[in-house]
C-alpha cells in the first residue's frame, strides 16, 4: 500500500487464531493492531474463539506479532479471563506483553466491592406498583411533617420566639418584592388587555361596551391578580427557594445548621415565608391596578369610552369584599409557593440533577396546588352565595 | 508523643454500632472508646464509611443498631432535645466544607457565637477574627466563601467548629487540599487546643504524618470485611498490629514493592490470587 498521505500510518488491523492441541492446551495467537482507533475483534472475538475450540482447557497468549496494544485489549483480557474462570479453563499471562501484564494485576488488585455493585433488575407490575405506594406513603409523611413544623415555626415566631436572621428576610423580601415587579408589571397590564379584548368583541354587538370596565375589574379582582401573580412568584421565587435550600443540601450547609442547633425551618424556610407573606398582598394590589389599568388603555383607547366612565364604572362594579378576597388568595398562594419551593428545596438530594429536578417539582407543585386550591374557592364561594 | 493517663469515664463509648443506607450495610459490629482529652483518628481506605460513621457521631444518621454513649448519656437513646442540646457541645467541619455561602466567613464563625452566647455584635466581630486568624485567615473577615480557594474554605469551616469552644470537635478531612506548612500549622492547632481547653477530637484523616504526630488513640475500618480491625496508638498500631492490612496502610503500603494505594488494604491477597 502506498503512503499517499504520509501522516496516515496504514493501521493493522487486529487478529486472532486459537491453535488446540490435544491435551487440551490452547495457544491464542493475537497480532496486529489492537487500539481504541483499530479495528479488533475485541474481547467478543476472543471469547468466540475459545467457545469454538470446546476441548481448550488451559490458555497461554501469543503475542509476538502484536504491533500495537491499548487499554482495549486489556479490557479484552479481563473479560476472558472472567469467562474462563468461570468455564474452568486455566489461564498463564505469560505470554503477554508485561506492560498489559502489570496492566491487568492492577485491574484486578482491588478485588470488587461485595455488595457494591448495584443490581439493576427490571421490577415486575406489581412489585413497581407496590414500591410506589411505599414511596408516595413516604413522601406524604414528609410532607405533612413538613407543613405541620412550618406551623409550628409560624407558631413561635408569632410570640416571638422563633430565631433567624434578619437578613436573610430583607434578602427574600428584595426578591419577591422590587425585582418581581417587572414581570409582575407586563403579565398584569397584558391580561388587563386580553381580557378586555375578549370583553370588547362580545359586548360590542349589544352596544354595551361600557360593561368591558366590569368584566376587567372583577375578573382581575377576584380571581386573576392573585392567579398570576401566584404562577409567577412559583415561577420566579419558589424555583429560585427550591435551588437555594437543595444547593445547600448538597453542600452540607444545611446540616451545619442542624449540628449546631439551628431549626432549618426557622432559620431557612420561615423568612422566606414571611417574606411571601408580606408581599403577596401589595403585589396582588398591584397587578390590580395595572390589570385595570390595561383594561382601560383598551376601553379608553379603541373603544371610545371616556377615562371618567370608565374610572367610574370600575369603582361601581367591585365591591371591597371581592378585592379583600382576591389578596386573601394572594396571601394563601404565597403560602404554598412558599412552602413547595422550600419543601421541595430540603427534600432535595445531593446532586446537581436532583437540584434541577427539586425546582422542577417545586414549580409544577406549587401550579397544580394554585389552581386546585382556586377552584376549591370558586366552589365554597358560590356555596355560601359570596 | 505524651501519653494521657484515661480519665475514669471514657468521653465517647461505642458499643456495637451498625451502619447502613437502606439496605446497604456501611459498617457492622463497631466498638471503641474514646477518652477525654484524646486526639482520635478514624482511618480507613477511602469510602470505607468514615464520614458515615462520624454523621453518626454529630447525631445526623441514627445507627440501625447499637449504641453510642457520650459521657453519661445514651446519645440515641435521648429525646430529640436532649439530643439537640448534646449537639450544640459538638464543633463539626465537614468534609466539604459546609460554610453557609451566603454569609461571609465572620458571620458564619459569629452566627452560633451570636445565637449561643450574650456578646454585644462588636465582641462577636473580633472573637470570630480571632478564630479565623488561628486558622491562618485574618484579613479575609468580610470574605464570601465562594471567593476563597478550597483549602480556605476547610480552614474556615474548622474555625467556625471552634466558634463555641466545643467540648467536642469532629474534623472530616481537615489537611485535605492543605499545603504541608498549614496542615503542620493545623496539626500544631488540634494538639494546643487539647491542651489548652482540654477538648476532645475526633478526627478523620489519611495524613500519615498527622495521624502519628498528633494522634494518640485511633480505629481502623476496613472496607472489606465492613468492621473495624484495629484499635489503639497509631504508632504502636503501625509496628505491632497483627493485621498486614493496618500496618501497610500506616507505612504507606511500603511493606510490597507495588505502588498501591492506600485504598488497598487486601492487595496481598489478590495479587496472590493472580
Ligand atoms: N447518602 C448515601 N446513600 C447511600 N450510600 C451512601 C450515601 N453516602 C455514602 N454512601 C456510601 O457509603 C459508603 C461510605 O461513604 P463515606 O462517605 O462514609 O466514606 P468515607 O470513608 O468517608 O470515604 P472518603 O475517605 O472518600 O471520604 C460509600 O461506599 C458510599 O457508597
Ligand atoms: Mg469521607
Amino acid at each position: 500500500m502506498t503512503l499517499s498521505n504520509p501522516g496516515l500510518v496504514e493501521k493493522r488491523r487486529g487478529e486472532i487464531a486459537l491453535q488446540a492441541k490435544e491435551n487440551g492446551a490452547g495457544v491464542l495467537g493475537v497480532s496486529g493492531d489492537w487500539t481504541l482507533h483499530s479495528k479488533a475483534p475485541g474481547a467478543a472475538g476472543m471469547m468466540s474463539a475459545i467457545d469454538a475450540a470446546e476441548s481448550v482447557r488451559s490458555l497461554t497468549f501469543e503475542t509476538s506479532d502484536l504491533t500495537m496494544w491499548d487499554s482495549t485489549f486489556v479490557t479484552a483480557v479481563l473479560q476472558v479471563m472472567e469467562k474462563a474462570k468461570v468455564k474452568g479453563i486455566e489461564i498463564d499471562l505469560g505470554g503477554l506483553p508485561s506492560g498489559a501484564q502489570r496492566l491487568v494485576a492492577l485491574a484486578s488488585a482491588v478485588p470488587e466491592r461485595q455488595g457494591a455493585r448495584r443490581t439493576t433488575s427490571r421490577d415486575g407490575f406489581l412489585v413497581a406498583v407496590g414500591k410506589g405506594w411505599l414511596d408516595f406513603q413516604k413522601t406524604s409523611l414528609a410532607t405533612i411533617t413538613f407543613l405541620g413544623e412550618a406551623t409550628i415555626a409560624l407558631a413561635r415566631f408569632s410570640v416571638g420566639r422563633a430565631k433567624f436572621r434578619r437578613v436573610d428576610f430583607m434578602i427574600a423580601i428584595e426578591a419577591c418584592g422590587p425585582k418581581a415587579l417587572p414581570i409582575v408589571t407586563l403579565i398584569s397590564i397584558l391580561i388587563g388587555l386580553i381580557l378586555a379584548f375578549v370583553g370588547a368583541v362580545q359586548l360590542r354587538q349589544f352596544g354595551a361596551q361600557i360593561f368591558v370596565a366590569d368584566l376587567v375589574a372583577i375578573a382581575m379582582a377576584r380571581e386573576m391578580a392573585a392567579i398570576m401573580t401566584g404562577i409567577i412568584m412559583a415561577g420566579r421565587t419558589g424555583a429560585a427557594f427550591a435551588a437555594q435550600l437543595g444547593t445547600m443540601q448538597v453542600n452540607e450547609e444545611i446540616d451545619a445548621f442542624r449540628t449546631l442547633g439551628f431549626s432549618p425551618m426557622e432559620f431557612l424556610v420561615l423568612p422566606r415565608m414571611l417574606a411571601l407573606i408580606v408581599m403577596m398582598p401589595l403585589l396582588c394590589i398591584y397587578a390590580n391596578i395595572l390589570g385595570i389599568l390595561g383594561g382601560a388603555i383598551v376601553g379608553v383607547g379603541m373603544m371610545g369610552l371616556t377615562a371618567t366612565e370608565y374610572y367610574v364604572q370600575t369603582i361601581n362594579s367591585v365591591s371591597l369584599f371581592d378585592f379583600a378576597f382576591g389578596v386573601f388568595k394572594g396571601v394563601i398562594f404565597g403560602i404554598v409557593v412558599a412552602l413547595a419551593g422550600c419543601l421541595k428545596g430540603i427534600q432535595s438530594g445531593r446532586s446537581a440533577s436532583a437540584v434541577g429536578d427539586a425546582a422542577t417539582s417545586a414549580v409544577v407543585m406549587s401550579i397544580v396546588l394554585i389552581i386546585v386550591l382556586d377552584g376549591l374557592f370558586a366552589v365554597v364561594t358560590s356555596i355560601l352565595g359570596i | 508523643m505524651t501519653n494521657i493517663t484515661p480519665p475514669p469515664r471514657p468521653h465517647i463509648e461505642v458499643t456495637g454500632l451498625d451502619l447502613r443506607y437502606g439496605d446497604f450495610v456501611i459498617q457492622k459490629n463497631l466498638t471503641f472508646t474514646v477518652g477525654r482529652g484524646d486526639v482520635f483518628i478514624i482511618m480507613g481506605g477511602s469510602g470505607c464509611g468514615k464520614s458515615t460513621v462520624l454523621k453518626c457521631l454529630i447525631g445526623l444518621k441514627p445507627p440501625a443498631k447499637g449504641r453510642v454513649q457520650i459521657g453519661e448519656t445514651d446519645f440515641w437513646g435521648a429525646e430529640q432535645q436532649q439530643r439537640e442540646a448534646m449537639m450544640r457541645g459538638f464543633g463539626v467541619l465537614y468534609q466539604s466544607g459546609a460554610l453557609w455561602s451566603s454569609m461571609t466567613l465572620a458571620e458564619n464563625v459569629g452566627l452560633p457565637l451570636g445565637e449561643y452566647s450574650n456578646l454585644s455584635p462588636a465582641d462577636i466581630r473580633e472573637l470570630s477574627a480571632m478564630k479565623l486568624s488561628l486558622v491562618g485567615l485574618s484579613g479575609f473577615e468580610d470574605y464570601y466563601p465562594s471567593e476563597i480557594s478550597g483549602g480556605m474554605q476547610k480552614r474556615a469551616g474548622i474555625a467556625r467548629a471552634m466558634a463555641l469552644d466545643p467540648e467536642i470537635l469532629f474534623f472530616d478531612e481537615p489537611s485535605a487540599g492543605l499545603d504541608p506548612i498549614s496542615s503542620k500549622l493545623l496539626d500544631d492547632l488540634i494538639l494546643e487546643l487539647r491542651e489548652s481547653l482540654g477538648t476532645t477530637i475526633v478526627i478523620v484523616t489519611h495524613e500519615l504524618a498527622s495521624i502519628f504526630s498528633i494522634g494518640n488513640n485511633s480505629v481502623f475500618l476496613d472496607p472489606i470485611t465492613k468492621t473495624m480491625i484495629a484499635q489503639g496508638n497509631p504508632s504502636e498500631l503501625r509496628d505491632h498490629s497483627p493485621n498486614d492490612g493496618v500496618r501497610e496502610f500506616l507505612n504507606r503500603g511500603k511493606s510490597h514493592e507495588d505502588r498501591s494505594g492506600p485504598s488497598s488494604v487486601s492487595v496481598k491477597n489478590a495479587e496472590a490470587a493472580t
